[in-house]
């Protein structure tokens, strides 16, 4: 696991952003992700309610709530995908992720998992990590674009990780619940972000499959942030990391995983009414 | 280390590919002319004006057809107003075309006769090329890409897609179209352009000029194809198919759907100016009623019924359904739209990959 | 408004051919006059005659240089036979030669004037109107007594209306400025662009010397124009309303087959096609059958067109539609398919020329508002029509069963599968339903257009545009969005033709989605996309 890890290092000197700056985000206050006063509401249903949540430069956060807790909402959010009424977001010190649209925001270094695998199913499994490797992605360039060896090897790196060597060239559509998960899992990390953003990143996957995405996700801590929304307690005892209880599009507790537990308000939550 | 783009081009394509695209490039630039210019209409294997006329026609009709695919096929936009850009292109190279006439017009006048009879005393300002060859054909792919570009900018910035997408399409080629039948728009109201006299300097109904003009017809669908096969297979052709298949992903992985849509956008309306360019010193007619809505989305019919997705479907699609036209609205006229509507629902429900998909299936089935 | 104009048509056509004295006699000796030398002789004459109800139509006559004169008989012509001009009789044999007698300028204007005030006391109250409307804008200050007797004398309160207007403008031209002044002051309350024209010179000081009338004059043509600007907003806002009501006729079906449904059908235009021949259809068989009845057609071509849109939309949604049910793209080519086929079949059968379908007569003429507005009937009838079929559509969707499994099935077709909702039959009914209601538009449609095999391929792009910017699976959306597009559509035309009209309604479309990419009543939330 952790020798195939070390071919996974940051390329600084890899090909430029072209048009969008990627210089890296400021976390100079040791925090990557501010989220203040976040109000969204839907034809008066409120689906986030003054949300607060800072998620430390290389933490590993683990957030939990029932279901319409804005947990989705609240990614949908940080990928600029709504807009939200109120409240700012902050990525690193001096980007407002507010302000900047989706394809944007996915330069700047923030990458989404999906609840629902979105590979794309038409593509060989080859491709869609090639789509999503950090590279230049504006039209033009794409047009004159050709995979050099580089690239070819830190997609062969990534088979490996996540497995699906021996499914290179097939098509993903094809690919078990739990490996389009991986695809996924792997597409991600092709791209390179500073924050991933994974929604319920082990659903349907095997006991093994789990332990090993957990495993995973702990070597990636530390160099990047990750904020995983989980409804598998396992999981998210195996992660350790700090937990986020959201309910009714707040932040109800906060805290490591025991603490958490016991709080009497997330059990009424959880089990009361 | 960076491939010879020449390697590149050459490997989009498999070596029957490349094959069958010389035996066609030997038929329509050698054989077809030959055929006609130099052996005597007594002979059996003469090629009749009818026969090189409406190949070259169906040449351009291909060409359209591609570049539907392109958006449609490829892209997953389905446009119901190519029709337009096809117009465009004719009505740009129509312009030359009705320069060229000189004084030989029914007035005797230097400008076109429709502007004589509408009472003008001068051409309008976007004339004002018209006599230039070259400019002209610069307008031609300008002029489609253009329109294009800025309809596609606000569309698709605005994320319209699918079917609102299709519809905002046919209306603005339903409005194009009631805007070109006005006397005072310039462009010769319903009756569009006609009687051209020549073509460079030389008349336009000889067979050296018709020849002429079969042939590049049938140069630039290959190169149509080419460009198109070395797009489908190039990474901007995947992130297309990723785009049709998941806009949003796409954008959470850094890629601007907007600059690849408007790309192909533009793109393909500039191969339907080309092909509207060349269809109409062939045809020697151009009007609005190419831009009626009914005329775009028999576009997509040509593509369905070949095969969408594929390049060589099109091709064949606009074959067959023109070649059926031909003969239906001679043997038939009753019947053409009976037979036509039946090819839509017939092809989508029982065709949905069309002939090639057909033939695909039968070989499948023969080597299984 | 009909029965004033057939008065008039009337009185200009038979009164000349008829001119024949009345039974009453009248005094040779006057009537002798009317054929003197003198030219003051002969007014005098037909001042005196003026007195005399029965002396309309001589002086009518010989307004038409038809009363004759041969020696000192004084006669008309009937036919053959030559009548004596005061008691009426006979005379025989017809005088060999004869002049008519010549009425100059000056004697045919007091001539008008007694003839007016004449007519003004006929016992029928259509003549006296008829008279009345004769003298607006054409009366002169001479005639001012004579209006001012008939004002008195007027019981009836529209003839009456008329003649203040006809006596203020004659007013006018009154050397008094007093008479001037009230003249000005109550033609301002007139609507009518004549007026306007009238009040206008008076604004000027080399024709009205007087300032205070003047000052009045101006007034009143800054109110009778901005009444006129209103009255001629409010017919565009009105054919914008009623062109609207057809969009909503053809969207409303439109809303529930695609708004609701998902199903892009482009065969609803056709569907409209066989509503209006359903209608055309019904009206051949009252025309053959129940004559008597014929004003009634369209009451019972409601129901048929709608059965046989509603037949011809569920045989499409058994055999090709439900086929396709989320591949949109595909709908859309099928349905065009579809459309073509249909559009053939109208030609093949009732030929590729328009049919006629008749207004029914009570569906004719209109309400005046004010001059230059009326508001034809069969417009208003129609945006009724329209908004009833919306009331009862809404109704249908909210408050019964099936509309209750209609927006099951839109929300979660599986889940509603699994309760028990037949899902098949529903689509069925659902699509039957909208196009039902599109054949209900196309009875409307054929009572204000040409009903052809052509007819459906005007509204597709219309009505999608309609739902495009309503917002999908919003019947007050659709509502919006095609009486807004309608007026909007109308007031473009006045203002730059039709043409330029639909090319800037695209573009405000565009724009408008631009901004509300949802259409007008968005939906928000998790169900967008995906």
């Amino acid at each position: 696991m952790n020798d195939t890890q070390t071919s996974q290092t940051w390329d600084d000197n890899a090909p430029s952003f072209g048009h969008m700056l990627h210089a890296g985000v400021d976390t100079s206050h040791k925090v990557i992700l501010y989220l203040e006063d976040i109000s969204v509401s839907f034809d008066g249903f409120k689906a986030l309610n003054k949300l607060n949540l800072t998620i430390d430069a290389g933490e590993l956060r683990c957030i939990i709530g029932p279901n319409g807790a804005g947990k989705t909402t609240m990614m949908d959010v940080i990928t600029g995908k709504t807009r939200p009424d109120t409240g700012t977001c902050f990525f690193g010190q001096t980007l407002d992720l507010t302000r900047m649209t989706e394809p944007q925001i996915a330069h700047a270094g923030i990458g989404r998992k999906f609840q629902k695998p979105t590979i794309f199913e038409n593509h060989s499994v080859f491709e869609n990590l090639e789509l999503a490797m950090k590279t230049d992605k504006r039209a033009w360039v794409s047009l004159f674009a050709w995979l050099n060896s580089e690239g070819r090897d830190r997609i062969s790196d990534t088979l490996k990780l996540i497995r699906l060597h021996a499914e290179a060239d097939r098509q993903a559509g094809l690919l078990s619940h739990g490996q389009k998960q991986w695809l996924e899992i792997g597409m991600l990390l092709m791209q390179e972000p500073q924050l991933l953003l994974l929604d319920e990143p082990v659903a349907g996957m095997t006991d093994d499959e789990t332990e090993r995405t957990g495993e995973l996700f702990k070597t990636l801590a530390g160099k990047h942030s990750l904020v995983v929304v989980e409804h598998d307690m396992a999981f998210i005892e195996q992660l350790g990391g700090k937990v986020t209880v959201l309910h009714e599009g707040s932040v109800l507790a906060e805290g490591d995983l025991a603490t958490v537990q016991a709080d009497p308000r997330v059990i009424e939550v959880y089990l009361g009414r | 280390m960076r491939t010879p783009f020449i390697i590149r081009l050459l490997s989009a394509m498999s070596r029957t590919g490349w094959i069958a695209l010389a035996a066609f490039a030997a038929l329509t630039l050698i054989v077809m002319p030959a055929l006609h210019l130099w052996v005597p209409e007594s002979s059996p294997f003469h090629v009749s004006t009818y026969v090189i006329t409406l190949s070259g026609k169906i040449l351009c009709y291909a060409i359209v057809a591609l570049a539907m695919d392109l958006i449609w096929g490829y892209a997953g936009i389905l446009s119901l107003g190519h029709g337009l850009f096809f117009a465009l292109g004719g009505y740009v190279f129509g312009m030359y075309l009705m320069r060229q006439i000189g004084t030989d017009g029914s007035y005797q006048s230097l400008l076109p006769d429709f502007m004589v009879f509408l009472d003008w005393k001068e051409l309008p300002w976007y004339w004002g090329v018209s006599d230039s060859f070259p400019l002209t054909l610069l307008l031609v792919l300008a002029v489609p890409a253009l329109v294009a570009y800025v309809f596609g900018y606000f569309a698709f910035r605005s994320r319209i897609k699918g079917v609102y997408f299709s519809i905002i399409t046919q209306a603005l080629t339903f409005a194009a179209m009631l805007l070109f039948f006005r006397n005072e728009t310039g462009f010769g109201g319903n009756n569009g352009f006609t009687d051209f006299k020549r073509i460079l300097g030389h008349d336009i109904t000889s067979p050296g000029v018709r020849v002429i003009l079969f042939s590049l017809s049938a140069l630039v669908l290959m190169l149509t194809l080419l460009l198109s096969r070395y797009l489908v297979t190039s990474k901007f052709g995947r992130v297309l198919a990723a785009i049709r298949d998941s806009e949003s992903r796409v954008m959470f992985m850094g890629y601007n759907p907007l600059h690849y849509k408007l790309v192909i956008w533009a793109l393909s309306a500039m191969l339907c100016g080309i092909a509207g360019a060349l269809y109409v010193p062939q045809v020697g007619i151009i009007n609005p009623s190419e831009m009626s809505p009914a005329n775009s989305i028999e576009i997509a019919i040509w593509v369905a019924v070949g095969g969408r997705g594929t390049l060589i479907g099109p091709v064949i699609g606009a074959a067959l359904v023109n070649l059926s036209k031909s003969y239906f609205t001679v043997a038939f006229p009753e019947y053409w739209l009976f037979f036509l509507g039946a090819l839509f629902v017939g092809v989508t429900l029982w065709l949905p990959e069309g002939v090639v998909g057909l033939w695909k299936r039968i070989k499948a089935r023969s080597a299984a | 408004m009909t029965r004033p104009l057939f008065v008039i048509l009337l009185w200009l056509f038979a009164l000349p051919a008829a001119a024949v004295p009345d039974a009453t006699v009248l005094d040779p000796a006057v009537v002798k006059k009317l054929a003197a030398e003198d030219s003051d002789a002969r007014i005098a004459a037909i001042q005196q005659l003026g007195s005399q109800p029965g002396a309309a139509s001589l002086l009518q006559a010989m307004a038409d240089d038809e009363l004759l004169v041969s020696g000192d008989t004084v006669f008309v012509l009937d036919g053959e036979r030559a009548l004596d001009a005061a008691s009426g009789a006979e005379i025989k044999p017809v005088p060999e030669t004869y002049e008519s007698v010549s009425v100059n300028s000056r004697v045919r204007s007091h001539l008008s004037g007694v003839l007016a005030a004449l007519r003004l006391q006929d016992a029928d109250r259509g003549v006296r109107l008829a008279a009345a409307q004769s003298l607006q804008g054409s009366a002169d200050a001479e005639l001012m007594p004579v209006l001012a007797q008939a004002m008195a004398r007027e019981a009836d309160a529209e003839i009456k209306a008329v003649l203040q207007l006809a006596h203020a403008q004659a007013s006018l031209a009154s050397p008094r400025v007093s008479d001037r002044l009230a003249a000005v002051v109550a033609l301002a309350d007139s609507t009518s662009p004549a007026t306007r024209g009238l009040l206008l010179p008076l604004v000027k000081p080399g024709n009205e010397p007087d300032a205070r009338v003047r000052a009045a004059a101006a007034k009143a043509v800054k109110a009778i124009e901005s009444r006129l600007a209103l009255g001629e907003m409010l017919g565009q806002v009105f054919t914008g309303l009623s062109l609207g009501s057809i969009l909503l006729l053809a969207a409303l079906g439109l809303a529930i087959t695609y708004g609701v449904m998902g199903v892009i059908n482009m065969a609803h235009g056709e569907l409209l096609m066989v509503g209006a021949y359903a209608t055309y259809l019904v009206q051949t068989v009252f025309r053959t059958y129940l004559p008597q009845y014929l004003d009634w057609y369209l009451l019972a071509a409601i129901p048929v067109a709608f059965a046989a849109a509603a037949l011809v939309g569920m045989l499409l949604e058994r055999t090709v539609i439900r086929r396709l049910y989320g591949r949109p793209l595909e709908t859309l080519l099928a349905t065009w398919g579809l459309s073509l086929m249909l559009i053939q079949a109208a030609r093949v059968i009732f030929g590729a020329q328009n049919v006629e379908v008749a207004n029914p007569v009570w569906m004719s003429g209109g309400i005046e508002l004010m001059a230059g507005l009326v508001l034809p009937w069969n417009r208003i009838v129609i945006i009724g029509f329209a908004l009833f079929v919306l009331a009862l559509m809404w109704a249908l969707m909210q408050k019964t069963r099936l509309g209750l499994f209609v927006r099951a099935v839109t929300q979660n077709r599986a889940m509603a599968g699994c309760v028990g909702v037949p899902t098949g039959r529903i689509d069925m009914l659902a699509f039957g339903l909208g196009a039902g209601i599109a054949g209900l538009g196309g009875v409307a449609l054929s009572q204000i257009a040409n009903v052809g095999p052509d007819m459906g391929q005007g509204y597709i792009v219309d009505s999608f545009l309609v739902v495009v910017l309503g917002g999908v699976g919003q019947l007050a959306g659709a509502a919006w969005a095609a009486l807004g597009l309608g007026v909007v559509t109308k007031f473009l035309e006045g203002w730059s033709g039709a043409v330029l009209a639909k090319i800037m309604v695209l573009i405000i479309v565009i724009v408008f989605i631009q901004k509300r990419p949802q259409g007008l009543f968005a939906l928000k939330g998790r169900f967008v996309e995906n």
